[in-house]
């Protein structure tokens, strides 16, 4: 349809902004505090995790991120769960917690998907196919929710492009046909399309490697 | 001459026996013999400057740092998010000794006695080499307390981030690391003198700080004999884009730029042509075919207004519209402001809007006077440079590639028109408005 006749996108109360955004804070609500390590239940090898992280820095503190990702492994997300449980060893609010999470890319703030499927669509990749790459991964992890697929900013690899991040390894330079393989390697548990793993690739510098 | 990336397929080179068969870790004994002061002389006189982006003499750097008792931190920016950017990643996964052995005689030189990597949280692979080469080191008494009995200690962590490219930015860096969002800092004061926990902080690059047992070995004055006079050194380049071998190659400083495009990474593909160039990442303005005998190195290409950055070549070829490639640009920045300030928050989404306005058919010709004064508005006027780092590249754009702006824009108001089923001679009331727009603007 012509941009120009393209209707306003509008939300289900014709509004175009998003519901919700009206609707104060409860302000009666007492803010949540430090949670109380004697009624909060953490499993004992993610405390043993966050307090191995904080005992690395001067200041414990430091040791947020590593902590909020090691209960996001444990949880699958930054659930009110996880979060209460990082901010009961570290001694932080829950809100405070939540407002670095929100940060990061890589921390999640809703539940996803337990693999993580994430493609780079910036320019070098985008330049060779990436927008389509992704298309096609979203296509065929259709509604699988044990998929994550996510477009990602350059994940550090444009000599793959255009490539993905599959549970953290990286593989490329990939083709629309890797797609059902890639997704069914994830299923099986199997190590992601071997031939293009980047781990294994030699440095394109000729000279470098003679 | 690849001194980063000498033989650098060998096989177990990230672990520390084969490191050491090949002289590792040879010079930080020379720089431990060596007082600090000495080891500082050798940086200063190697001219080596920081290969994150701002391209600053890192000896100058060190030399910033306070003297006396006093904690003091080293942090290596390995957070290498710039798009276009991949050499710290093969210099940290094959050769992660080199990192650490030049980390060990920079906390010396620069009396810090606790140091960290912020690695980016993406590169798993990386992080993990790191952690096992680190562990090794420690076992060997490289990284610790009194290291090889000089007196000298050090405490080196390696701290994954969780995804955020302002968190390269070094003080959005230093907050992240004190476990807050990366929110940039306001400057001054500066990292050297209030840093990581308000104490002094030298932050450098995984290239800069990899580079230095190789000055310890050749000595500064040596080290300074390559590249050209005011870019000293070989420095790793990640070329990607449009060619057709892309990847890191290491060279000497001051070659034609065109060697590299063409001769290393094999150019374009068949039967096209160079269109536009990124030379440092997609924060560098674009440079055009005709500027490809420009020198690659700091200097020459702050001559033609652009910039050695982080080094990344993107290549795009002929087959891709100027708008495409903003866009991406545009919308990349979007989505890493941090939105502390106004300009970099509003302009980097107005701009993906004008763009996106071009696109649909939707543009007025004043939008193009519009994004351009927008991007002048944002430069300068930020706590950081990501603001400006989108538009110096959407600017640079603007000026250089206009004609296809404006040719893009009429292609997709004929279009919008045709849909609408509008006779070219009836005013659509985009086409009145745009009428007005530039009356009033002439
Ligand atoms: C938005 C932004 C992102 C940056 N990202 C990186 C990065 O990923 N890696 C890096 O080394 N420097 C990055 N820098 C540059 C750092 O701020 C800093 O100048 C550099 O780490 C200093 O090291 P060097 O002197 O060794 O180059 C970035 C700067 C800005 C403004
Ligand atoms: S320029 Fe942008 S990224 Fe930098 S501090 Fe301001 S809003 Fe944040
Ligand atoms: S643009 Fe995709 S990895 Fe860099």
């Amino acid at each position: 349809m012509s941009a120009l006749r393209r209707p306003i996108p509008r939300y289900a109360h014709g509004s175009r902004v998003p519901p919700g955004w009206d609707e104060a804070a409860d302000l009666t609500k007492e803010p949540s505090p430090v949670p109380d390590p004697a009624t909060t239940e953490v499993p004992a090898t993610l405390r043993e995790e966050i307090e191995g992280h904080m005992a690395l820095y001067p200041d414990s503190r430091s040791a947020t991120l590593p902590a909020l990702e090691a209960a996001q492994r444990v949880h699958g997300w930054c659930s009110p769960e996880a979060i209460e449980q990082v901010a009961c060893v570290m001694r932080l609010t829950p809100a405070y917690l939540v407002s670095v999470a929100s940060f990061y890319d890589m921390l999640e703030t809703s539940p996803v998907g337990k693999h993580s499927v994430y493609v780079c669509t910036n320019i070098s990749c985008s330049l060779r196919g990436a927008d389509e790459l992704y298309g096609a991964v979203r296509t065929a992890a259709g509604d699988d929710p044990e998929f994550n697929v996510r477009a990602f900013e350059c994940l550090g690899a444009c000599d793959i492009a255009p490539m993905a991040s599959v549970d953290g390894a990286y593989v490329g330079p990939l083709s629309i046909e890797d797609v059902p393989r890639l997704l069914d390697d994830v299923r099986a548990g199997r190590e992601v399309l071997p031939e293009k793993q980047l781990a294994r690739r030699p440095c394109a510098d000729a000279e470098a490697s003679a | 001459m690849k001194l980063l990336f000498d033989r650098i397929d060998e096989p177990g080179l990230n672990t520390l026996p084969v490191y050491e068969a090949r002289g590792g870790y040879e010079s930080l004994r020379k720089a431990l013999a060596m007082p600090p002061e000495a080891v500082l002389n050798e940086l200063e006189a190697s001219g080596l400057r920081g290969r994150g982006g701002a391209g600053f003499a890192m000896g100058k750097k060190v030399s910033f740092l306070p003297k006396g008792a006093m904690d003091k931190y080293l942090v290596c920016n390995a957070d290498e998010s710039e798009p276009g950017t991949f050499k710290d990643r093969e210099l940290m996964q094959k050769s992660p000794h080199m990192l650490i052995e030049g980390l060990i005689i920079a906390s010396y030189a620069a009396g810090a006695n606790r140091s960290f990597i912020y690695i980016r949280g993406e590169y798993v692979l990386q992080a993990d080499m790191l952690d096992a080469a680190l562990h090794e080191a420690r076992e060997q008494g490289y990284v610790g307390e009194n290291i090889l009995a000089s007196g000298h200690s050090l405490s080196l962590v390696v701290h994954r981030g969780a995804g955020a490219y302002i968190c390269g930015e070094e003080t959005g860096l230093l907050d992240s690391l004190e476990g807050k969002r990366g929110n940039p800092r306001l400057k001054p004061p500066f990292p050297a003198n209030q840093g990581l926990y308000q104490g002094p902080t030298l932050i450098n690059n995984v290239e800069t700080l990899a580079t230095v047992p190789t000055i310890m070995r050749m000595g500064g004055d040596q080290y300074a004999k390559l590249g050209v006079e005011t870019s000293t050194g070989t420095k790793l380049v990640s070329v990607s884009g449009h060619v057709q071998r892309p990847g890191n190659y290491e060279i000497e400083l001051g070659i034609p730029s065109r060697e590299i495009i063409y001769g290393l990474a094999g150019g374009p593909p068949e039967g096209r042509e160079v269109k536009c160039w990124f030379p440092g990442g997609s924060s560098s303005p674009v440079l055009t075919a005709d500027e490809l005998d420009v020198p690659y190195d700091f200097n020459s290409l702050a001559e033609v207004r652009s910039m050695l950055g982080s080094g990344a070549i993107i290549v795009v070829d002929d087959s891709t519209p100027i708008l495409d490639v903003a866009l991406k640009v545009a919308k990349f920045y979007r989505h890493e402001s941090c939105g502390k300030c106004t300009p970099c928050r509003e302009g980097t989404n107005w701009t993906v809007k004008m763009l996106e306005r071009i696109d649909s058919g939707e543009a007025t010709p004043m939008d193009l006077e519009i994004m351009a004064s927008v991007q002048e508005h944002i430069m300068g006027n930020c706590l950081c440079v990501l603001g400006d780092a989108m538009a110096m590249p959407i600017s640079s754009m603007i000026v250089k590639f206009r004609e296809e702006f404006e040719a893009h824009m009429q292609a997709a108001q004929a279009r919008a028109r045709a849909d609408l089923g509008v006779a070219d001679a009836a005013l659509t009331a985009a086409d009145a408005l745009s009428a007005e727009g530039a009356a009033a603007h002439a």
